[in-house]
């Protein structure tokens, strides 16, 4: 079964054919050709698919494709400007160290955008909850929950 | 000599650009034209004959294009004993066992197709455990051994046996023998990107692999050998790697899945991917080695050890990958952390109907560290030292050969333990528990501590440990890089441009790095052994000094002066005209004249008879191979480090809180310090993982947890703050000074953090992980063996 779904993807109308069954993931890797939304683990757990839709952080992986119907969705292809210039968390994660083998971060990236979009001074606490569906296996944390406090430091 | 523009500095990794904005691409998201989709069949019992397969389903699936089973395929001998094949024929001995592949036109239709395939079995009784494999009526797992006798037992022909001085003479001579028995389990790496490959042959037969290999000569090399047995013995193979989504030893050798994508590829003429799923990525990636370590260690009167003994008894699982040579590694902590003269090793694997195990950050050290250096705080209390002391006193210094053989030219071993101690407070700590002011009600806290070697300068485990490395110039002063080494995420390529640009005197921006293409870079032996910093940053230093050799050669027959007369800064040739100080760097100030490289460069290329500069180099660092006795020099630096935690341990639930973690490290020098912490937080928190939380837990050689909410990797939530401390010894042989950084960091974090169990509540734990259940029994034995000796406090 396939539907026609209309929605906006990092902020441009998108109408598409979506199959009943078919994840958020597999849409926007397969038909939308965006590939920066990773697979972990394909069940919801690793946060490596992690994309905002309506200002929520979610795992694409286990979200069916059909429900973006009317929503405004924003993956990590979706925050730098034209121009190459990076969003404060891209340019903070850079900075900061927070990248390592790179396939946890966008994610990690989508999960704090999200987090400081709502709650631009969050404590480390509530950086380490918003963070913590997001695995990752080179940092060790550290340098990534700095980044997103520097992130947040340098937001008005 | 002019101060050093880059290295030190905290740079930003060169590849995070492309990893922040998702444009970094793995192998999970290449494609090729045509390409069709691979998936396996892995075997339903843990020891069956196989019986019959039928595939003819599978093959009449519409999409299908291939179905291979071992009765389609030549012999392609895999793994260290060359026991291993792509697809098994006859019989399976592991639930991960590769019974039938399918190359589909999709993965869902591949994936259907698998489910199509019938194979008849019938089940043979198992071995789970290496006590079960080496009882005497055991079934053999394999008939024979590795060079194609009859098999005698489940044992593996690999013997692993040091012995340095005289053991008894050390028993004799010790005052306080402290003895115990350790164990480590199976872990996974948890690459967060799973594991594939693409397999491309041309018309030409040659063969294309887009792979995520941290070893590409040596798996170029693996696979010419299947490409030799599959009839294609003049074929070519080009190993391209793609942006990896983790390494940490998993891909060190070549797997059974990625000959399974070059067997199909050749069935059905296109490329070929095979991509992991992670429940595949649990049940058939090979684990870190796990061991039953039995060890004795004694001193003396004043605490100096006299002796170390160590057994060990390996489960190899149904095959062998890198799993069972890892006590080649595990000898480097058991002889020469601390001194101590008399040393005996001896280390057995046994196949088994479990999975296997490979390479793993560490190759072995984290497992017998922990073993070590929890017996050490044993024996520290049996002699009544305090156990920061007795290690103090046993620790290796500047200058000294181990029984082993291994030549320690820096050691910052003291000064780690030293900054750990007054980092945790130690001191204060101990007076603290002597007064009971650790424990609040049902919570103790406690501080534990332990050290760590490791090679430092490459570890010569092949016959070359090599690295070669080409250096371009082009018209305009801009430097490319061919170098082998391989990107993991550890930041290589960041380093390397930082190393380069200082060592040839150039500007960071104008120099680039070429790698992941063994048709184009030069070979290197992988990235490995915490080398590649120490070995490609040393060929960067080789190959510059070679290519400004040339750069001056050529500059001063265009400027009339003598090359020593030269000196390149930041893209700038500086130019002497006066005399004195010969040979000496010069500095901007005192040069008489300066002019762009890129102008040099230009007037040589575009003069009659044309030259254009390249210099190449292969850097072989002076280390040794071990020799039949397992001795020699291994590495030519090594690295030196202590982790120190204070816990609090719940009495009541078993739960262990990590307060802080304090990781130093001897690194010779920080060429980066911000990449370089973030291999000490990164490794720690593995450490961390190994210690508390992570297995892989089989019943009957099935894993029965192979997801991330059963396995349990920590988690931002679980994070323990970590302060790094970064100790600088200079190493003579390293690049700038520096020495390997990569894996030390996980190694000494399960045993610092089961002493300071110990130090909180008096229990020690011995098998890993140290689960809140494992904490709650042990207190409970502990409260019940208190009563059984004084009832009234009861």
């Amino acid at each position: 079964m396939k539907r026609a779904i209309e929605f906006r993807l990092n902020g441009q109308a998108v109408h598409v054919e979506a199959r009943g069954g078919q994840t958020l993931l597999e849409l926007l890797r397969q038909e939308l050709g965006l590939n920066g939304v990773k697979e972990g683990c394909g069940a919801g757990e690793c946060g490596a698919c992690t994309v905002i839709v309506d200002g929520q952080a979610l795992t694409s992986c286990i979200f069916p494709a059909l429900e973006v119907e009317g929503a405004s969705v924003t993956t990590i292809e979706g925050l730098a400007a034209p121009d190459g210039t990076l969003h404060p968390v891209q340019e903070a994660f850079v900075r900061n160290g927070a990248v390592q083998c790179g396939f946890c971060t966008p994610g990690q990236i989508l999960s704090a955008k999200a987090l400081l979009d709502l709650n631009p001074h969050p404590s480390e606490e509530q950086i380490r909850t918003a963070l913590e569906g997001n695995l990752c296996r080179c940092t060790g944390y550290q340098q990534i929950i700095e980044a997103v406090k520097a992130a947040a430091e340098d937001q008005p | 000599m002019s101060a050093l523009k880059y290295v030190g500095q905290r740079l930003p990794k060169a590849d995070a650009l492309d990893k922040v904005t998702g444009r970094a691409v793995y192998i999970n998201d290449l494609s090729r034209p045509g390409m069709l989709h691979g998936k396996i069949l892995y075997a339903a019992h843990a020891h069956a004959l196989i019986k019959g397969i039928d595939v003819s389903k599978a093959r009449a699936l519409p999409g299908v294009r291939a179905v291979l089973t071992g009765a389609d395929i030549p012999e392609i001998p895999l793994g260290f004993m060359r026991d291993n094949r792509p697809l098994k024929k006859g019989k399976v001995r592991t639930r991960r066992d590769e019974v039938a592949a399918v190359a589909a036109t999709s993965p869902d239709i591949a994936q259907e197709a698998i489910e199509l395939i019938e194979v008849e079995y019938e089940p043979l009784p198992a071995l789970f455990s290496p006590e079960e494999a080496l009882a005497a009526d055991a079934p053999l797992i394999h008939e024979m051994d590795a060079k194609g006798r009859p098999a005698k037992s489940n044992k593996l022909s690999l013997p692993w046996k040091l012995i340095c001085g005289d053991v008894e003479e050390g028993r004799a001579r010790a005052r306080h023998v402290a003895q115990g028995t350790f164990s480590t389990t199976w872990i996974s790496h948890c690459c967060l990107g799973t594991s594939g490959v693409i397999a491309e042959f041309d018309l030409n037969r040659n063969l294309t692999m887009y792979s995520i290999t941290q070893i590409p000569y040596l798996a170029q090399n693996d696979y010419l050998e299947a490409l030799k047995a599959m009839g294609l013995p003049s074929s070519q193979v080009r190993v391209l790697c793609q942006t990896i989504g983790g390494g940490f030893g998993s891909k060190l050798d070549t797997h059974c899945y990625e000959f399974i994508a070059i067997l199909l590829a050749r069935a059905t003429g296109k490329p070929v991917k095979m991509q992991f799923s992670r429940e595949e990525e649990f049940l058939a990636q090979a684990t870190r080695q796990p061991a039953t370590m039995e060890i004795s260690q004694g001193c003396d009167a004043e605490g100096r050890l006299t002796f170390r003994e160590v057994h060990m008894l390996l489960d190899n699982g149904g095959y062998t990958s890198w799993g069972a040579t890892t006590p080649s590694v595990m000898m480097v902590p058991v002889s020469s952390l601390y001194r101590v003269p008399n040393v005996r090793y001896l280390a057995e694997s046994v196949y088994t109907n479990n999975i296997y195990a490979q390479a793993m950050r560490g190759y072995g050290n984290p497992q017998a560290t922990f073993a070590i250096e929890s017996n050490m705080d044993q024996l520290a209390l049996m002699a009544g030292m305090d156990p920061v002391e007795f290690r103090l006193i046993n620790a290796n210094q500047p200058g000294d050969e181990t029984p082993q053989g291994f030549k320690i030219t820096t050691c910052g071993l003291g000064q780690c333990i030293e900054k750990v101690r007054q980092g945790l407070g130690w001191r204060e700590h101990q007076r603290a528990k002597e007064l009971g002011a650790n424990v609040r009600g049902h919570k103790a806290r406690g501080q534990g501590l332990a050290s760590l070697i490791h090679v430092g300068g490459g570890a010569r485990v092949y016959r070359s440990d090599g690295h070669g490395m080409i250096m371009k110039l082009d018209d305009f002063g801009r430097l490319t890089v061919f170098t082998g080494a391989v990107e993991i995420g550890q930041g290589n390529e960041t380093i390397l441009r930082q190393v380069a640009a200082e060592a040839v005197g150039l500007k960071l921006e104008d120099v680039g790095i070429v790698s992941h293409d063994t048709a184009i870079c030069p070979w290197d032996v992988g990235t490995h052994a915490s080398r590649a910093a120490f070995i490609s940053g040393n060929a960067a230093i080789q190959c510059a000094a070679e290519l400004r050799r040339k750069i001056f050669t050529l500059a001063a027959e265009q400027l009339e002066v003598e090359p020593e007369d030269l000196d390149l800064s930041q893209g700038l040739l500086l130019v002497r005209r006066s005399s004195g100080g010969e040979g000496q760097r010069l500095a901007v100030a005192e040069a008489d004249e300066s002019l762009p490289l890129a102008k040099v460069l230009r007037k040589a290329h575009f003069s009659a008879g044309g030259r254009m500069l390249v210099a190449e180099t292969f850097y072989d660092p002076p280390n040794q191979m071990l020799d039949r006795e397992f001795k020699g020099n291994l590495s030519c630096a090594y690295a030196f480090g202590a982790g120190g935690v204070e816990v609090e341990v719940d009495t009541q639930t078993g739960q262990v809180r990590i307060l802080r973690y304090l990781a130093a490290h001897d690194v010779g020098r920080a060429l980066n310090p911000m990449l370089l912490e973030g291999q000490i937080y990164g490794g720690s928190l593995m450490g961390v993982g190994m210690a508390l939380t992570e297995e892989v837990k089989l019943h009957e050689g099935r894993v029965v947890n192979g997801n991330f909410l059963d396995y349990k990797m920590l988690t931002a939530k679980d994070a323990v703050p970590i302060t790094p401390i970064i100790v600088e010894t200079d190493d003579p042989a390293g690049p700038y000074g520096a020495k390997g950084v990569g894996e030390p960091g996980c190694v000494p974090s399960a045993p610092a953090i089961a002493n300071a169990i110990f130090d909180a509540v008096g229990v020690r734990i011995r098998d890993l992980p140290i689960t809140p259940e494992k904490v709650l029994r042990a207190l409970q034995q502990k409260k019940d063996e208190v009563c059984r000796l004084v009832p009234a406090a009861c």
